[in-house]
């Protein structure tokens, strides 16, 4: 699929932003006055920012309210709701907190749930498509909210959970890789079933239907990311999880270690999140003799 | 509202008999030209004669080898284009409501006035059914000729989709998929007409009628055909007159 930067900055920066927020809400911190406004501020600043580059990828932003509306059976239209949902709900818990140092913890704790919430919709956005079987899988929705989860613990000062949740988020990135590799040839999708003539012989395409590309080769067959798969995943464990990981084991609460760490994670994420995109095989790749 | 329908009353659709096409691209063209003139936004190209054109279109012509087993490979050449399932994966990921399935015929459309353009319906789609064309910022899709099919201002022979009219070797046939008394049902029938990817779960109304087997060498009844015409012609052992004459004419 192909990695759009917009996508990967909103997974990666939103996913963050909710997680902190899931922090915040569940009262694990308790920050009043100016600590509470840029707290609670990183933690909108980020889910705001991550949402409003998801409508960057649109190409008719000015209807977005209307993806507010189908929530019934669409898993974008849910994270819509959720979202929207989860700010309006910390904002009570916010505003007490900041302006009379008296946080509202009831709306706190629904806003966290809410919040993870979003985060779990914006991974079943991906892990609902059985087009896509890499993302097919449960393992999509749980690498999704650790990596909101740990962010967020970083984020938040729990340098403690933050180790475990970290180890966890390595342990599951692996997971999710290993499982990954084995999905397109589990789905039981390839050239014979797409064509149907897989019972006549082995299918190959002869001449493909025309000669440039069009939206379906740019948007769904990408390569580039498959090749350097390896690489990619050397690079994006040790920064998004275990780097972190060990300066948590270090100096869980020392102010700048955390900064360290949450500027390892992020640059970790974004690697992780562009292989996310870039080496998930769409089966309509088949159709194309490439994946 | 982007929940599928749990049963439509008809099911129109195409069959498409990969036997007999012969892979000329004129449901492509037509399909494009009829698409561009009506309904919806127009099917925009890029760069169209410049070195990298392309452009939207519903409806594509693969061609495909099958190597055989203890048979000369097969050239089958395939048209794509939406199946308009039973069971849509790319209706139901609608945040907007765009997407939907007609409940009086089953057929698939984009209500364009409320696409947002995310493009998730056709990440959804196995079969890349769907393209976002590129001026528009809209989702295209096949409409099974929704403004041809039951427009009474077309003489009647019209009244079917552009690609099945104009399709020279009958290759495509559109109807009531839903009532197995239809032609096109019997169709399918007779021919074991199959689902692409049924293992994607998305109950296609579309089927694709499979190539009918070849004539096989030294298959009982098949006659062997006369290599000897095929080879150099021989003279060993002409004798006589014809001998001479050929003797005679290599000599010049």
């Amino acid at each position: 699929m192909h990695p759009a930067p917009s996508l990967i900055f909103f997974t990666v920066v939103s996913g963050l932003g909710f997680g902190l927020l899931a922090w915040l809400g569940l009262g694990v911190v308790r920050p009043t006055g100016w600590a509470a406004f840029w707290w609670f501020g990183l933690g909108y600043g980020l889910a705001g920012a991550g949402l409003l580059a998801s409508a960057f990828h649109l190409g008719h932003p000015e209807r977005m309210l209307l993806a507010f509306t189908q929530w019934r059976s669409s898993w974008l239209s849910r994270e819509a709701v959720l979202a929207l949902a989860t700010l309006a709900v910390m904002a009570p818990h916010a505003a007490g907190a900041v302006f009379w140092s008296n946080p509202l913890p009831g709306f706190g704790l629904v806003a966290a749930v809410l919040a993870l919430a979003t985060v779990g919709a914006t991974s079943m956005i991906y892990a609902q498509l059985r087009s896509v079987p890499r993302w097919h899988h449960w393992s999509v929705p749980v690498l999704f909210v650790l990596a909101a989860l740990a962010g967020g613990a970083l984020l938040a000062g729990q340098g403690r959970a933050g180790l475990w949740l970290l180890l966890a988020l390595a342990v599951v990135m692996v997971a999710h890789w290993q499982i990954g590799d084995r999905r397109f040839r589990g789905s039981g999708s390839d050239a014979g079933t797409a064509t149907g003539l897989g019972g006549l012989g082995a299918v190959r395409l002869l001449e493909p239907p025309h000669t440039g590309s069009n939206y379906l080769l740019r948007e769904m067959v990408h390569v580039v990311g498959r090749r350097h798969a390896h690489k990619l995943r050397l690079i994006a464990l040790p920064l998004a999880a275990l780097l972190p990981a060990i300066l948590m084991l270090l100096a869980p609460s020392w102010p700048p270690m955390l900064v360290l760490a949450v500027l390892l994670h992020l640059a970790g994420m974004v690697v992780a999140r562009w292989l996310f995109f870039a080496e998930a095989e769409h089966v309509v790749g088949l159709y194309y003799g490439r994946r | 509202m982007t929940t599928l329908p749990a049963s439509t009353s008809r099911k129109l659709g195409l069959v498409i008999d990969l036997d007999t096409c012969v892979g000329c691209h004129a449901c492509v063209i037509s399909c494009k030209g009829w698409n561009t003139e009506h309904y919806g936004a127009p099917l925009s190209d890029r760069d169209a004669y410049g070195a990298q054109p392309e452009g939207t279109f519903l409806n594509r012509v693969h061609s495909f080898e099958v190597t055989r087993k203890d048979a000369p490979p097969m050239v089958v050449h395939f048209p794509r284009s939406c199946l308009h399932c039973d069971d849509a994966p790319c209706v139901t990921v609608c945040p907007t409501g765009a997407s939907y399935k007609r409940v009086e015929d089953g057929i698939v459309l984009v209500n364009e006035d409320a696409c947002i353009g995310c493009g998730l319906c056709a990440w959804a789609c196995p079969y890349g059914a769907r393209e976002m064309d590129a001026d528009a910022g809209v989702m295209k899709k096949c409409t099974l000729c929704v403004d041809r099919i039951y427009n009474e201002n077309l003489p009647e022979v019209d009244r079917e989709p552009a690609c099945v009219r104009t399709c020279p070797a009958g290759a495509r046939h559109f109807g009531d998929l839903g009532d197995p008394q239809s032609a096109v049902s019997q169709l399918v029938a007779e021919r074991g007409g199959m689902d692409l990817m049924p293992e994607q779960g998305t109950a296609p109304v579309n089927k694709y009628l499979p190539p009918r087997p070849r004539d096989q060498l030294g298959a009982a009844g098949a006659q062997a055909p006369d290599l000897a015409a095929l080879c150099d012609p021989s003279t060993d052992g002409a004798s006589g007159f014809l001998g001479w004459l050929d003797r005679a004419l290599e000599r010049l």
